[in-house]
């Protein structure tokens, strides 16, 4: 999946995936893919739950050597 | 004013004395529909951080203008992160849970039930983020511990103001909602540690059996009488213990308003024919004054008001619906049919409890996060 723009959230610990994610988003437009890495477990249901309040479309997820990777689609 | 901190401690005295809180639950709405702070006097909104990146001002008119605000995450990063924008937004008290919830989930609290005939104390340890109860009987200067959770210091701590010995720790059965404790304080203090072996055909460790009959799980300075009763239901070796003819051990078989589930060791239809015949026919015998002390309590309603968790035996075959199902076949559908949910890694507990894996101290934190789910309510 090509992704307009990568936020590397690895390291970052709640609330940051999301606030890096946020703002990354509110740059992008509709229909752009946005592409997601962290490793902090208790992110991944926020990012899903954040992209859900925003209307946003969660196209794809994946874990790869415990980096949760999230593909998701602007509202 | 500055944001504040608030340790779990505070906050759990606050809960049990029952005095009024306004928490500000952040985390995501799965979260907190899952498992959350509760209390008496305890006003919980959630409202998750994730819409509040814009900023609070939404927010702002919902929340109380006079009152302290408990600002709770997963962790506390995030409850910090919008704390300092509720008092930047010109709140006066704000505070955050320090730890989060991650904190809540292990903490405990002692409180004392009653006094033993011959000498001796009983107590009670509240987990009270996660509806655990542990028990502490002290007699001359020896200690028994029934089912510890897994942070073991607070065990030792009190044993040690009460200037007590531990000799002997018991779990009533093969626990999977919660990681027992009972190992490391053996290690630790070189206590026996007791459980029925019907639970633990698999476990990888060496342990008495708790069985019906055994006369030496026993204080050794004093004449306590402790009778060992088998109990099974919740598990196939699920054992039940009275203490001074007085206090009555029910492990995970009975609640204060609910009885144990049969199918966390993947034996629903069998085990409910064991749960019918000890809560309809074992138990019957007990005495109904004794005091009921279960494993866990499910609802924060069956808190008392001095935060302990007990009940004579006689207002709980009162009150406690599934103790009053006359039809057997209703009973059976009730413990094996549309079952809640199943407690976070019950299997990966169970098996860290039979000592087949042994995961890091952060990974069986993790494993335990989150309400215990042992209750069928009737």
């Amino acid at each position: 999946m090509k992704s307009t723009k990568i936020v590397d959230a690895k390291g970052l610990s709640c609330p940051m995936p999301i606030v890096r994610a946020k703002m990354a988003m509110d740059e992008l437009q509709s229909g752009d893919i946005l592409e997601v890495h962290t490793t902090d477990k208790g992110s991944q249901a926020d990012l899903v739950a954040w992209a859900d309040s925003g209307g946003h479309i969660l196209e794809k997820e994946l874990n790869e050597d415990d980096v949760f990777k999230f593909w998701i689609k602007k509202a | 004013m500055k944001l504040q901190s608030m340790n779990v401690e505070t906050l759990a005295q606050k809960v049990m004395n029952q005095e009024p809180l306004f928490i500000l639950d952040v985390r995501n709405e799965q979260a907190f529909s899952d498992w959350k702070i509760e209390g008496k006097s305890v006003e919980n909104i959630n409202v998750p951080y994730m819409t509040l990146l814009d900023g609070v001002d939404p927010l702002i008119e919902k929340l109380p203008k006079d009152k302290r605000i408990v600002v709770v995450c997963a962790k506390e990063g995030t409850s910090v992160f919008i704390g300092d924008m509720l008092v930047e937004a010109g709140l006066k008290d704000v505070h955050y849970l320090k730890g989060g919830m991650s904190s809540w989930s292990d903490h405990i609290e002692p409180v004392k039930i009653g006094d033993l005939s011959s000498g001796g104390e009983v107590y009670q340890f509240v987990r009270i983020g996660k509806g655990c109860l542990s028990y502490m009987i002290i007699s001359n200067n020896e200690a028994i511990i029934i089912d510890p959770i897994r942070t073991i210091d607070p065990f030792i701590a009190f044993a040690d103001k009460m200037n007590a010995k531990i000799i002997h720790v018991v779990d009533t059965h093969l626990h999977a909602d919660h990681i027992s404790g009972a190992r490391n304080i053996r290690e630790q203090t070189g206590a026996t540690y007791w459980l029925p072996a019907q639970d633990a055909e698999e476990v990888t460790f060496s342990f008495e059996h708790l069985e019906e009959g055994r006369n030496d799980l026993t204080f050794n300075n004093s004449n306590v009488d402790i009778k060992i009763m088998y109990s099974p239901g919740h598990t196939i070796g699920s054992t039940s213990l009275i203490i001074d003819h007085t206090y009555f051990f029910t492990g995970d078989i009975l609640f204060i308003d609910s009885i144990g589930r049969p199918d966390l060791a993947g034996e629903a239809g069998e085990w409910a024919f064991d749960l019918r015949s000890t809560l309809y026919n074992t138990y019957q015998d007990v005495a109904k004054e004794v005091t009921v002390l279960p494993a866990h309590f499910g609802t924060i309603e069956e808190l008392n008001n001095n935060g302990s968790v007990a009940k004579t035996f006689d207002e709980i075959l009162e009150r406690n619906t599934s103790m009053n199902i006359k039809d057997t076949e209703q009973f059976h559908a009730l413990v094996s049919e549309n079952l809640p949910e199943q407690p976070n890694s019950f299997v990966d507990i169970r098996q860290t409890n039979m000592g087949k894996v042994t995961p890091t101290s952060e990974e069986q934190h993790e494993m335990e996060i989150g309400p215990n789910r042992c209750a069928i309510n009737g």
